[in-house]
This record gives structure tokens, sequence and C-alpha cells, in this order.
């Protein structure tokens, strides 16, 4: 058996690097990935505690993750959607049209 | 296996009445024709209103529901009740709005009712599950609603960095809960809190830590403390105005109910978490007023300037968040009132005054406005002097109740530097009363005179703001008396 | 601690070295005739058309996110499948409401003319 560690210093790379790819990442959809991945870093999370502990509450946790990310995607798809058609660039550089 | 009974959705009635309404507005939008959009606002109007009904009578039925998951306690009646006011004062204000920039679709009042129905979860809710699918009900919901305008860029700007910056957010708070869940091995907060209470030796100090971190991380995001507010001001900017009446005070409420419920009521008689709890929300709250109040000075822009506002506000919160206690949260519970009532009402009057498209949200556009618009001037000075906490308005009391639970919680440096700031933010906020009083009127004021339903909103939001300026001590002795049990 | 990873790295090497010693081979044994046919993207199958970053009608995404959408909230029916008959009426009554608000939702969509693809 994969001792917890192992699975939650995994979980804790991948959460990491979908923060630092939040940070560096300069295309809007790249950027929403990154939030994708610090989510499924999270249910890697809960999964594994949820293995460990005598508790089925982790995995219920992450049906509920799963399902609310997908509703965040289609919407924040559907906002993308709507910034492409008026500025036709997805760089996050250009989203400026408010900076003091 | 605990049994679902009819109590149980009793005591979820106001969430139950507010999502049956937004499904409803939802069936009746394909079928109503365009520019009659307006009676579905009204139909959401009477949704909130017996929503309302609703929870004052949950108050009468305290107790915990669905296995624990939601708790029907005074602290949440107050605060869904705070919420559908918020919600009705800004659909009262939206749908004049909405048919003049001609974007009054259905979908933006359920919205409001969705977003109010996840903001009342998340206030209601013990367990950190229902408070997370509160939570995204109600984020999801706004971030819709900050591109209401479809068609202009600076919506869809504030849209995008809202749905980023939001997620990102959501994300650090469930690493949270997931971090708890794995010390516990519950996801409940009384569990947790007595958990962590009675075996303390069995948690990992460092991982407790990390924990209370993630989820405070998250949750200020949501807040907007610093140094967490850098969305704040461009998604205040480019949303609707009214819109942003809305995001600057429901989901904020909300977030701040969460914060006080998990870091005073469950985390915070932890003994190992309570130094870092308490120099997280000494730091924060510090940084938060000065950068709210000092950016804010040099604004041009009213509702930038109202959205750095805002920050500052959520400064002075938490100051009394940091106080703690039964008093420290009564304050909390009493000013979250007050700054919804003011700020609510003031972002629905500018967003009446800049006129069609929102052109005119430049503070030298409301210049001279006190000559062409005496009235309306005169109800955006009440809202800016209750802001800046003037005596005889709600934010005078809002302001002193919070430094007073700080006084006696021994915080003097805190509560010295958040009356420097309060000091320092007349200024920005008599600038505005200024521009609107001596100027010579530049640009001709031609609105039309103010809609029925906007009035109607601005006169409760103001006789809110002199009733409780006047006579604070009944709702905020009510407030101190919230049998809440995890105080 | 490391030891049962050890057939691991064995096969990562058995790996790497198979692989290097496949394409080395071909690259050194093969002949390498440069004609148009070799150079296209495909050499057989269907010709190409068009360059492979067109854009595609909005309606894909449309209907792909409504998928996801849909396909995501079945999730729920499998748990609650398993544990059907201890929920007695009460499990039934609820996922009826759910499948019901679901329903409402593509009603909702249905109207709005999302899914006419000639729109």
């Amino acid at each position: 058996m994969i001792p917890l560690s192992h699975i939650l210093l995994l979980s804790v790379i991948l959460f990491t690097l979908g923060a630092a790819g939040f940070i560096i990442r300069r295309n809007v959809i790249t950027v929403f990935m990154c939030i994708e991945l610090m989510l499924n870093a999270v249910n890697l999370a809960f999964i594994a505690f949820s293995r460990r502990l005598p508790s089925l509450d982790g995995q219920l946790f992450v049906f509920f993750v799963i399902v609310v990310a997908a509703a965040e995607a289609a919407v924040g798809l559907a906002i993308i959607v709507a910034l492409y058609r008026n500025r036709n660039s997805l760089a996050i550089d250009d989203v400026d049209s408010m900076k003091m | 296996m605990t049994s679902v009974g009819s109590a149980d959705f009793i005591r979820i009635l106001p969430e139950l009445v507010l999502s049956g309404f937004a499904l409803l507005v939802m069936m009746l939008e394909p079928v109503t024709p365009a520019g009659k959009k307006t009676v579905l606002g009204w139909v959401s109007v009477v949704g909130v209103i017996l929503a309302g009904l609703a929870a004052a009578a949950i108050a009468f039925f305290p107790g915990s529901a669905f296995s624990a998951s939601i708790s029907n306690d005074g602290y949440s009646v107050y605060l869904i009740e705070l919420l559908l006011l918020i919600a009705l004062l800004t659909l009262l204000g939206s749908m004049a709005y909405l048919e003049r920039d001609a974007i009054d679709h259905g979908e933006y009042y359920a919205l409001i009712l969705m977003a109010t129905a996840g903001g009342a979860f998340m206030v209601a809710s013990t367990e950190l599950i229902m408070v997370f699918i509160g939570l995204e009900i109600s984020s999801i919901s706004t971030y819709i609603l900050a591109g209401y305008k479809r068609g202009e860029l600076q919506s869809n700007e504030s849209s995008v960095k809202y749905f980023l910056l939001g997620s990102f957010a959501t994300a650090f708070f469930l690493y949270g809960i997931a971090f708890v869940y794995g010390l516990t091995g519950t996801t409940n907060l009384d569990v947790i809190r007595e958990t962590l209470v009675n075996s303390p030796s069995s948690a990992n100090p460092q991982l407790l830590w990390l924990a209370v971190i993630l989820m405070f991380v998250g949750l200020a995001f949501k807040v907007s403390t610093a140094p967490f507010q850098i969305w704040t001001p461009d998604v205040y900017q480019g949303a609707p105005a009214p819109v942003t009446a809305y995001l600057s005070t429901a989901p904020k409420a909300a977030a701040f109910a969460v914060l006080v419920r998990l870091l005073i009521g469950s985390f915070g008689h932890v003994a190992s978490a309570g130094p870092l709890i308490f120099w997280l929300l000494w730091i924060s709250a510090v940084l938060t007023m000065c950068l709210g109040n000092l950016a804010a000075l040099w604004q041009s822009n009213v509702k930038r300037l109202l959205a750095y506002s805002s920050i500052a506000h959520a400064g002075y919160i938490l100051v009394g968040v940091t106080a703690g206690g039964a008093e420290g949260t009564s304050s909390v519970l009493f000013y979250l009132g007050g700054y919804a009532l003011m700020n609510v009402g003031a972002f629905i009057l500018v967003a009446h005054l800049a006129g069609a498209d929102e052109r005119r949200t430049d503070v030298e556009d409301f210049t001279g406005l006190a000559a062409d618009r005496p009235g309306m001037a005169a109800c955006l000075t009440v809202f800016m002097l209750s802001l800046a906490g003037f005596p005889s308005t709600v934010g005078f009391f809002a302001k002193f109740y919070v430094f007073r639970a700080a006084m006696h919680a021994h915080l003097t440096g805190l509560t010295v530097i958040a009356l420097l700031n309060s000091v320092v933010s007349v200024y920005y906020y008599l600038r505005l009363v200024v521009a609107m009083y001596m100027g010579e009127g530049k640009t001709q004021v031609n609105e039309a005179s103010i809609p029925r339903a906007l009035g109607f909103a601005i006169a409760v939001s103001l006789i809110g703001i002199f009733f409780l300026g006047l006579f604070p001590s009944g709702l905020l002795s009510d407030l101190t008396s919230l049998h809440v049990p995890w105080l | 601690m490391l030891q049962p990873y050890i057939p691991i790295l064995i096969q990562f090497v058995i790996v790497a070295a198979l692989g290097g010693i496949i394409i080395g081979a071909s690259a050194f044994v093969g002949r390498k005739p440069r004609t148009r046919e070799k150079l296209s993207p495909y050499e057989c199958g269907s010709l190409p058309v068009g360059d492979s970053r067109g854009r595609f009608s909005i309606s894909f995404y449309l209907v792909g996110m409504l998928f996801i959408l849909f396909d995501v909230e079945a999730v729920f029916l499998y748990p609650w499948a398993v544990v059907y008959k201890e929920l007695k009426w009460l499990g039934f009554i609820e996922m009826f409401v759910y499948i019901l608000i679901l329903l409402a939702g593509f009603l909702y969509v249905w109207k709005k003319g999302a899914l006419d693809w000639t729109r």
C-alpha cells in the first residue's frame, strides 16, 4: 500500500504547480486550466485522507468538487468567449482597460 | 443512519423559497415577451419578501437540520434576513437601470435569487461541504452578473477577473478543508471543534496552521482584505453598478459570516491555533484599512473610489473579528448590516446618476449636481457621510461598536490605527460631497426623475441609516444576546 | 526504502534502450526518400483540408458546455443507486425533485434555442 505521505506530497506538488502556473501563465485559458489542476490536487488529498481515515466524507466531497468544477468550467468558458468576442485576444496582459 | 424529517425542510425554508422562485423566474423568462421582463423582477421581489417571512418564521424553530449540516440559530437568521434585504434593495434598484441600458433579461433576477440562496446556505451551514456548495452557488451566479453587459469590454474584464481570482481563492479554501478533514476525520464544524479541543495532542500543529492559513487566504480573497484585494477595484468598476451594489455587500457579508464561524467559532477555541489566528487577523486588518484608505485618496472614478472604500470597510470589520468573543461578533454583525444599507444605497444611486451606459462615473461628472438635482445630491451626501462615519448615521455607531469591542479586547494599537484611518477616509468621501455642492455644473444632468422602485429602495436605506444611527442599542442588544452555542 | 522501485527503474532503462535502438536502427539502416508524399502530414488516410488552427462555430462550444453540465450532474445518480433501497421513498422523491430541476434547466436551454444547430 502506498503511504499517505507520498500521495499528499504529489497533491502538494500538483497544487503548487497550479498556483505557480496561475501566476506565471499569460493566457486566460491556461490560467483557467491551472485552477482546474489545483482543484484536482485538492481532490487527490481528499481521496487520500478518506482512504486513510475510517470515513467516506472525503469521497463525498470529491463528488461535489467535481460537479462544482464542471459548473464553474461551463460558466468560465462562456465568460472567456464573451471576452474574446469583444477583445479578440486571450492574453492576460490585454485585460487592462481599467488600469489607473 | 439519521433520518430526514419535515423539521429539516422547515429549517431551510428561506433557501427553498428562494431556489423555487429562481427556478420559476428561469421558466417564465423564455415565455415573457421582450420589454415586459420587469414583471419577472417583481416576481423575484415577491420571492424575496416571502423568503424573508419564512426566515422570520424559522426563528421559532431553532436547531440543526440534515445531520447537523445546517444550524438554524439567531446568527444565521439575522444574516439570512440581511442577505434578503440586500437582494431586495438591489432588485428594486436594478429594474429601471436594466431597461435603460437594454439588458433587461429575466436571468438577471434569477441569478440574484440564486446568489442569495447560496449566501443563505453559507451563513446557516455548520458543515464545510455545505459551506463550499453555498459559496460556489453564490460565486458562480455573481461571476455571471459581473459580466452581465455582454457587449461591453469593461464588464467582460470585470467578469473574467472575478471568475479567475474567485476560483483561485476557492481552490485555497478547499485545500484548507482537505487538511482539516485529514486532521480530524470530519467536515462538521462542531465536531472539528470538539475533536481539536478535547485531544489537542492528536493534531499536528504545523498541519493545523497550514489548514487555517489556506482557509483564511481563500476567505480573504472573498472578503477582499489586503493583500488579496487586487481584484476588487477592477471588478467593482467594470461590473454594472447595481451588480456592484450586490457584489460589495452580500457575498462579503456571507464570507465574513463563514470567517467568524470558522475562526472564532471553531478554530479560535483551539489553543495551538489561537495566536496564529490572532496575528493573521491583526496584520490583515491593518494592511486592509491602510491600503484601502490610502488608495481611495487618489481615485477619480466614483465606482473605483467606492471599491477602495469597501476594502477599507472590510478592514474595520476585521478589527471586530480580531476582537472576537460575543462583543466582537455582535459588533461585526451590526457593522455588516449598516454597511449593507449605505453601500447598496450609494451604488444604486450612482447607477442612476451615471446615466445611460454609465458614461458619467467620474467625480468631476458629479460637479454641481446639487444645483440641478438637490434631492439626489442630498441622498448621496447622506450615504457618503454615513460611510465616513459621521454621528447620527449608522456608519458612526458601526465603527463605534467595533472600536469599543477592540478596546475591551485590549487591542489599543489596532484601535488607534483604525481611528486614524477613519479620519483619513473623511477626505475622499467629502471630496465627492464638496464637488456636488461647490463646483460649477459642467455637464448637463439630463437624468429623468428617480424611478419609483429605485426611490423606494433609497428611501428604505436612508430610513435604515438614520434609524440605526439614532437608536442603535436595540439591534445591538439583540445581536449581543444571540444564542449561539459556539461563542 | 527504495527497494520496491528497482523493477520500475529496470523497466525505465529497458524502455529507453529499446526505443533508442529502434529509432537509431531505422535512422541508420533505413532509406530516406524525400518525396512530396513522404513530407505530407499524413502519408496515408484522408487528405488534410485547410489550417488545423481554423475556427469552429461557437455552437460547438455551447453544446460542449451544456454536455459537460448535464453529464456531470448525472454523477450523483451512481451513489444514489447504490443506497437506493435504504433510502426508501424519501430518496426516490428527492432524486425525482433533482431530476425535475435538471429538466427545468433543459427546458430553459431548449426554449432559449441553445440546441438549435442552424441558428
